[in-house]
Formats: structure tokens, sequence, C-alpha cells
């Protein structure tokens, strides 16, 4: 443990990070907006969850520092009289979680369905890759849109509200699978050609010891850089999506969905309400994408810079 | 004479009329074509191995040699059970291998281990040399303890001049020789009988190579291994093999005690390969100059697979194809010219 605690100090990977300006800006924004978003029951003002705590009175001030602001709410509150800064970090919180856990159900299915189509080859790869190129030929959001639209035409806005979260999860999740299988099956293909696979179907280990234990602990890099930008794409399509009804509910909003309820009052000019947490989904896509093109840099030996 | 000894002692390893073609064109798509207006579905394959049998003894060092793309390595992979082959048999011990399902054969491949070519990309470079080195120990004695597995392991490391204490480093870590050491550890870990080696040596540097040639001649007479060895360096053979097989285009022209062909190479192949050696005294035989290039194994040639390049092919060599026959010293050599006294 200790061993490899010292060979990642020693790396070049921390050294490359320490000389790259944009990588630790990016990761200490990125690290804050984690911390401060999911510690938010215990930093936030106030709990948007708790109708209690919303006083309709409260509706619509604008930010603190404007002449009508209140300083008890420091970006100003929204239609529903809900604090804007609490009501930010529970739903960037929200966001968070659905990027992280889409991307990983992307990952479970895309790396599974990789190892195997690039592993075994012939009919099974032909068979999952088409299935994969069928896949990418409807758009996620089109998809998305369609699968939430029924379930919440079948079964009712009350049930689809609660169950809002898993669904979103379960959509994104399932349809960007293809990005993970193409990419790991690739780099499976050019990894099962050197001789240690070989060394071990000689020792007569069978194909999932082979798959898993050898071969993917060595296509890790660019499912490492891959991952990254999954995590921005699934926060933007959740966004996307809550943005056009189809996300997260009124009263458990993420930040597409705040952009959405601040859209009908950005005319009247309460822009603070849309403002906000669009900078904020903004900020959180773009430090990820930074550091996932920093990721893919560091990563690609043959792209050393100095 | 030494053939009949050998007759009586057990075959560790019986190759019969194996042969091995790897379809070129896969899909259906590519291989349909139009030969004179009419759509004909036109199937090619590389003819890798062309009917090898070879048998080895406990305690053999058999080197297979050729110029590259002769099918040396397709005979070790075949034996290995990496490639199945498109027909004949592999008999281990007087068991038919070849066939066998997965589960079946695992007896068989822990006494049978390979080691290979590139050492850089022999080992895996997220493991350490410990955990290389465990797996295969562990992957056939499943009860093993945790004590015994590292004694193990150690022992192996000692054994080929690997320091043990360096067991948690990573194969970057190492040279290309100290990396080949490992390798050959790993292979050593399952106690193997025979070690199938796919040039071993070739990778490596040249003050590196009689290290490692030491190394696998030590070990075979400590742990009476037995050697498959594929190289195209005749010196290594010289030096370490017991027996050769030449093989040209996929199949065994002569195969003979090393003394013997090198003393007396009967097969014209062998004598334009052994005329390649360069060797320092001034009465060496002339340099015998094959004309043409090695033909594809796509398209075999009639007969006698050499008489293309041959410079005593006549009728019947392009006709028909010679098979390995034992002369009175207990050399075969596959060559009409050779079995009608043609060729001295």
């Amino acid at each position: 443990m200790i061993r490899h605690w010292r060979l990642f100090v020693d790396s070049t990977f921390l050294y490359r990070f320490r000389r790259d300006k944009v990588a630790i800006a990016s990761f200490s924004l990125l690290l804050l907006m984690v911390l401060l978003s999911f510690s938010s029951p215990l930093i936030a003002p106030f709990d948007p969850y708790d109708p209690a705590q919303i006083d309709i009175m409260d509706s619509d001030m604008p930010p603190a520092w404007q002449a009508e602001g209140e300083p008890r709410f420091p970006l100003g509150t929204d239609a529903q009289g809900r604090d804007m800064l609490s009501t930010i970090l529970y739903g960037t919180r929200i966001s968070i979680t659905i990027g992280l856990f889409a991307v990983l159900l992307q990952s479970i299915l895309g790396i599974s369905l990789g190892l195997i189509a690039g592993y075994f080859g012939g009919r099974i790869d032909a068979f999952l890759m088409r299935l994969a190129d069928i896949q990418l030929s409807f758009s996620t959001l089109m998809v998305a849109i369609i699968v939430l639209a029924i379930f919440q035409a079948s079964f009712g806005t009350e049930l689809y509200n609660e169950l809002a979260i898993f669904m979103l999860i379960l959509v994104i999740g399932i349809a960007e699978w293809p990005q993970y299988a193409r990419t790991v099956r690739a780099s499976v293909l050019a990894e099962k050609k050197k001789e240690y696979v070989d060394a071990v179907r000689v020792i007569g280990l069978g194909s999932g010891q082979i798959m898993f234990r050898h071969i993917l602990p060595n296509t890790l890099s660019p499912i490492l850089v891959i991952s990254t930008v999954q995590v921005a794409n699934a926060i933007m399509s959740e966004a996307a999506l809550s943005f056009l009804g189809l996300g997260m509910p009124v009263n458990k909003p993420s930040l597409g969905s705040l952009i959405n309820s601040g859209f009908e009052y950005i005319l009247s000019g309460s822009w603070w309400i849309t403002a906000f947490p669009a900078l904020v989904l903004v900020l959180l896509v773009l430090v990820i994408n930074l550091l996932g093109d920093w990721l893919r840099d560091v990563l690609n030996p043959k792209l050393y810079k100095d | 004479m030494e053939s009949s000894n050998r007759d009586r002692k057990a075959k560790l390893l019986e190759i019969r009329d194996l042969y091995k073609a790897f379809p070129l064109s896969n899909s259906l798509l590519e291989q349909l074509q139009f030969k004179h207006g009419r759509l004909v579905r036109n199937r090619e394959s590389v003819h890798a191995i062309n009917g090898v049998s070879l048998d080895m003894y406990p305690g053999d060092a058999l080197c297979v040699v050729g110029e590259s793309g002769c099918g040396k390595s397709t005979v070790a992979r075949v034996v290995t059970g990496l490639l199945q082959p498109t027909s004949g048999s592999i008999v281990f011990d007087n068991q038919r291998i070849d066939h066998l399902p997965p589960k079946k054969q695992l007896p068989y491949r822990r006494r049978m281990q390979m080691i290979f070519q590139n050492p850089y990309a022999s080992l895996n470079p997220r493991m350490t040399v410990r955990q290389t080195l465990e797996e295969p120990v562990r992957f056939h004695n499943p009860g093993i303890g945790n004590g015994e597995l590292k004694q193990k392991v150690e022992e192996v490391m000692a054994s080929v001049g690997v320091d043990p204490g360096w067991s948690n480093r990573f194969p970057h870590e190492f040279s290309g020789g100290q990396r080949q050491r490992i390798s050959i550890a790993r292979a050593l870990t399952v106690d193997p009988e025979l070690i199938v080696a796919d040039e071993p040596i070739s990778a490596l540097d040249v003050s590196i190579q009689a290290q490692v040639l030491n190394l696998l001649m030590e070990a075979r007479e400590q742990r009476s291994l037995t050697y498959l060895f594929i190289t195209h360096d005749l010196a290594v053979v010289e030096h370490f093999g017991s027996r050769v097989a030449v093989m040209y285009l996929g199949a065994i022209c002569e195969l003979a005690d090393t003394a013997t062909l090198f003393d007396t190479p009967r097969h014209p192949y062998t004598q334009a390969l052994l005329s390649a050696i360069p060797r320092l005294n001034r009465d060496r035989p002339p340099h015998i100059k094959l004309k043409g290039e090695i033909p594809t194994p796509i398209n075999l040639p009639t007969g006698c697979l050499f008489q293309t390049r041959c410079l005593y092919a006549d009728e019947r060599c392009r006709q028909e194809r010679p098979a390995l026959k034992e002369l009175n010293d207990g050399a075969r050599v596959a060559c009409h010219g050779v079995e009608e006294d043609r060729i001295e």
C-alpha cells in the first residue's frame, strides 16, 4: 500500500499535474463544487425540500448586493421563495449524482460488452458493434425524451416525480454505452495480441479471468479519459432533459430544472433564477472537460509536450 | 544406434500430419468475386503448416529452424494450444490433447509451458513480478497455502537468477534480459516437462543471449526438461540443440541429430541454409545462392514445396511431394533427389 502510494507520488502523472495550472485550477474548482454540494445539508442556509422553511412572501428577491435584496438570501430567491444558494447547492448535488451513477451504469454495460466484443471477435463482435451503431444513430436525447415521455404518460406524473432520479440514471446510462464499448473494444483488440495474454492462455486461465484480470487493467487509461468526458455529457443530458420538463421535478430541482423554472421569469427581470444555476452548470461541465482533456494528454505517451 | 534407443523410450510429444491454414478473407462480401460473368465464392487461406510430423522424447532439445514465415512459430502455438490445428493430431504423453475441451486440457497445460520472443510484451505491465509468478501456481494448485506459495516463487526466482527481494517490482523496472528471466521463471513455476520456446533470445542483446541460453540449459539439466526450441539462429542450434528440424514453407524438409545435420546436410535447402552461416576459416564451402523468393503460402507450389528454388529439381519433384524418409544414420530427409542418390 505504502509502495503504491510512493509510486503514485513519484509518477509523471503527479509531476505533470503540479506543473499544469489549468489542471490544478480545474481540479480545485471541481473539488470545491463537489465538497460544497455534497455537504449541502450541513452548510446550506435553508432546506429547499422542507416546505416549512419556504415563505411565499420571500419570492422573487434579487441577490443581496442589489437594492431590494436581503442578506438572508445572498443569491436571491426564486418564484416560490426558495433561497437560490441553497437550492443551487442541493441541485448541484443531484446533477453530480445523476452524472456519476449514469456513467457508472454506462461503464459497467459498455466495458463488459466492449471486452466481450473485442476478446471473442467474430460474430459476437459484429453483432454487438452493429447494435452499438444502431444505438448511436439515435441521439441520446431523442431516446431519453421518448422513454421518459412514455413513462410519464402511462404511469402518471406523481409516480414519475418519485422515480425521476432513477429513470434519468437508467435512461442516460443505457443510451450511452456504445461510447464505452467502442473505446474498450479498440484497446482490447490491441492488448489481446500481446504476448502476456498468450502467456496466461498457455497457463490455462479461462476467458473471464483473462479479460477482467489481465486485459481490463491495461485498458484503463482510455476508460479514465472517456469517463470524465462522459460525466460532463451525462450532466448536460440531465440538464437538457430537466429543462424540457422531463427531468427532475420542481420540488426536487436539479440545475437543469432550476434553469427551466427561472426561464419563465427572465423577461420580467428576475434574471438571477436562471443565471446562477446556469453559471454553475457551465463551470461544472467546463472544469470536468478541461480535466478530461488534460488526462488524455498525460495518459497518451505520444503526446509528451514539455 | 541412438535411434533404436529412442524407440524404446516413451514419446513425450507426438505430432502427426499437422496442418494449419488461416482463412484470408473472413466476410462473405470479401469472398464474392466476378469471374467470367459469374459470381464466384473464392475462399483463400494462408497455409502456414503443411503436414508436420514430429516426435519428441524426454530430455530432447529439438530446435526448429527456418527462415521467417516458414511456420515455426505457428507450430509452437499449435502445440501449446494457442491455435487450433486445421487437421492432424497432437499426442502428449500418450493422450491426444488437440481435440479435448479446455477443462480437460488443464492437467496437460500445466506440464507444457511456453516462453515468448519479446520480453517487453510477455509480462503484464500492471502486475508485479510476484503476482505474475504466483498466478500460475495458484491456478494449478487451488488449495496451496500462502507460505508454500511464497516459498515456491522465491525458489524459482532464485533459480533463474532474479533476486527474490525484487518480487514487488513491476516489469518496467527490469531490463530485457531480467524480464526474459522472469518469463522463464513463470514457465518454471508449475514444474512443466515440456517447454516450448518461441525465439526466446532473438530480442535480446548478444551479451545477454548467452546468459539466457545457459540458464535454459541449466534448467534442462536440473529439472529434466524437454525443449521445443524455435529459432532462426544456427549458431544457437549448434550449441543448444540435441536434434534439429529444418522447416521450409510449413513443412519439415530435414530432421536429424544436431551433429549429423551440421556434418552432413542432405536436403538442398539445409545445405543452402548452412552455407549461409558466416565462418572465419578460409576453406569454408562455397555459399549456395538460392534463386528467387520464398513462394507465397497462399498458393503452394505443386509437388515438392521447395521445387521452385531447388537446384536439383526434376519432373518428379514438380509432380510428387516427397515424404520424410529415414536414412541409415537416423536423419530424416524429405527429398526425391536424396532418395534417388542424385544429390550427395
